[in-house]
């Protein structure tokens, strides 16, 4: 990074971060009335820009106008999310805002940090929860050519790279018991308890879900659509488990299975179960 | 410094109050300096198992809004001088605790006696979480079915994740004990076994309190159930879970397994 574009970035306090989105829980939906198939709700993970504005706003356009020059097609085909959380504005002013980034190419998808009063019908829709990833390196003066060249091209591979090494933070080990009303949620990978899972707690993992205690309550695994995940439990007295969104709830679970350490995969659209060892 | 304890189930009817009240005595008469706070604002039923409830002047809410000053408040039991208690509001909501009107109230308890016995409303709102804020110790009353031990496992999460020790990253000491315990319909299978109690819930035993007419009795006439006949059983049952809290290892019995023999017997005849 220039000394130029460190200062840009201090003075115009113009920062740049990617979050991730919308890391909804997976739910199947079933349309009993007239639809034989079921409708599929998946939850999935982007990785996204989101642009902090600073006031004055002339002044954080101009840096990124300056921005743009230098790295054209920087902010193109990139999800951008505009964080204004702390920022005084009013909907006049934050529609302007809206309006003025997409007459640079800046497309916002969603806006982060803003009261409801601020968002009407016809602006980009509320986001929350975001959480951070690693800071995002805008090209420097100097590289701009190969750099944008590069970002141009693959711009979906480069999104993913430049976030955080997803799988390199692939499980979640809890080494307490999970309690009635708690939520283990982990959509990037795999989740190990050490400990029971209590009657009324759920465990939602992106990968695979091992219980090394007895599991009474819910376990959905593969939720961002991995279909290849299981869950294993030591002792199984589950309310639910759903794998990739096919579920199964405890009156269809066979019941020679209860009590007993078992293993759930998915074959086609149903899942399978057998006891192990 | 006095030790707070939080006597709480989330479920209602489990026995809270007559707990509260019966370790309470237990303590005072061993000697030690206890009050014991009821929170259940609105709903306020200490007082009457302590036989209290003509002498309420003040209440905890008064002295949170600044109405009357912590002494005026606190009743005197006229039968173990140790012992003392801080009545709730029958006419307010709980919306009239504050966690700083609570904290300073807490903090000036601590200071005066060796227990604060906080006896939690039921629920998981407001009043059971300003109860259990600042508390050293929790108790966790439940009953051996399972809409108990599922609302006390709810509690559990809460007294790891919302209390003053758990958010300071330090560890809440929490202990089981198991109220309303009926040796005859254990013998029947009709209730929880206590191994799967304490495998699900996962913490120490505190103590067995079987169900008894005994504890009936003495909430009628105003008197918790160790002060009231200091040798029927839930009595010495609530003796031995005050030893067992001041650290002492004492071997846990279950009601009834002593007489499982005629228990047999009678079951057969029964049957």
């Amino acid at each position: 990074m220039s000394d130029l574009f460190r200062e840009h970035a201090v003075n115009l306090l113009l920062t740049i971060s990617p979050i991730h989105l919308g890391n909804q829980k997976l739910t199947k939906i079933t349309i009993v009335l007239t639809k034989p198939r079921p409708i599929r709700l998946k939850g999935r993970s982007f990785l996204a820009l989101s642009l902090a504005p600073e006031l004055p706003l002339e002044d954080w356009l101009a840096g990124l106008d300056d921005l743009a020059d230098r790295s054209a097609g920087f902010f193109l085909r990139r999800p951008v999310v505009l964080d204004v959380d702390g920022l005084d504005i009013n909907k006049a002013e934050l529609r302007k805002l809206v309006d003025d980034l997409g007459q640079r190419k800046v497309r916002v998808m969603g806006i982060e940090g803003a009261r409801h009063s601020l968002l009407g019908p016809d602006m980009p829709p509320a986001m929350n929860d975001g959480r951070p990833a690693s800071d995002f390196e805008p090209p420097a003066e100097g590289e701009t050519d190969e750099a944008t060249e590069a970002q141009d091209a693959p711009a979906v591979e480069t999104v993913v790279a430049a976030g955080p090494p997803i799988q390199a933070t692939g499980s979640l080990v809890v080494t307490e018991p999970v309690r009635s009303g708690q939520s283990v949620f982990f959509p990037e990978g795999d989740v190990t308890i050490v400990g029971s899972v209590a009657s009324g707690a759920e465990v939602v993992a992106g990968g695979s879900i091992h219980v090394y205690g007895t599991l009474r309550g819910r376990a959905l695994a593969g939720t961002t659509g991995n279909g290849s995940a299981r869950i294993f439990c030591r002792k199984l007295e589950a309310e639910m488990m759903a794998i990739d969104g096919f579920y199964l709830t405890a009156e269809d679970m066979e019941p020679d299975l209860r009590g007993r350490a078992v293993q759930v995969w998915l074959e086609g659209h149903a899942l399978k179960t057998a006891i192990l060892g | 410094m006095g030790k707070v304890i939080v006597v709480t189930s989330g479920k209602g009817g489990v026995g809270k109050t007559t707990s509260s009240a019966a370790l309470g005595a237990a303590l005072a008469q061993n000697g030690e300096k206890v009050v014991v706070v009821d929170f259940d604002v609105g709903l306020r039923n200490l007082d009457l198992v302590m036989g209290a409830e003509r002498r309420v002047v003040y209440d905890l809410v008064n002295v949170i809004q600044g109405e009357a000053k912590l002494p005026q408040a606190l009743i005197r039991d006229k039968r173990v001088e140790t012992l003392y208690l801080l009545p709730a509001s029958q006419t307010r909501d709980k919306d009239n605790l504050t966690p700083e009107g609570v904290e300073k109230v807490i903090a000036a308890l601590k200071k005066a006696f060796d227990w604060v016995i906080c006896d939690s409303p039921a629920g998981i709102e407001r009043g059971a979480t300003l109860a259990m804020r600042h508390a050293d110790i929790a108790i966790v009353v439940t009953n051996p079915e399972v809409s108990s031990v599922r609302d006390s496992d709810r509690i559990i999460g809460l007294l790891d994740s919302k209390t003053l020790k758990a958010e300071n990253g330090e560890r809440m000491e929490k202990h089981l004990l198991l109220t309303r315990y009926d040796p005859a319909r254990a013998e029947r299978g009709d209730m929880l076994k206590v191994d799967d109690v304490l495998e699900i819930l996962s913490i120490p035993l505190l103590g067995i309190i079987p169900e008894s007419m005994d504890v009936l009795r003495a909430s009628n006439l105003g008197s918790p159930v160790t002060l009231a006949d200091e040798g029927s059983a839930p009595s010495r049952a609530y003796f031995d879970a005050v030893r067992r809290l001041k650290g002492e290892a004492l071997p846990v019995t279950v009601p009834g397994e002593r007489r499982s023999f005629f228990g047999k017997l009678f079951g057969r005849k029964a049957a």
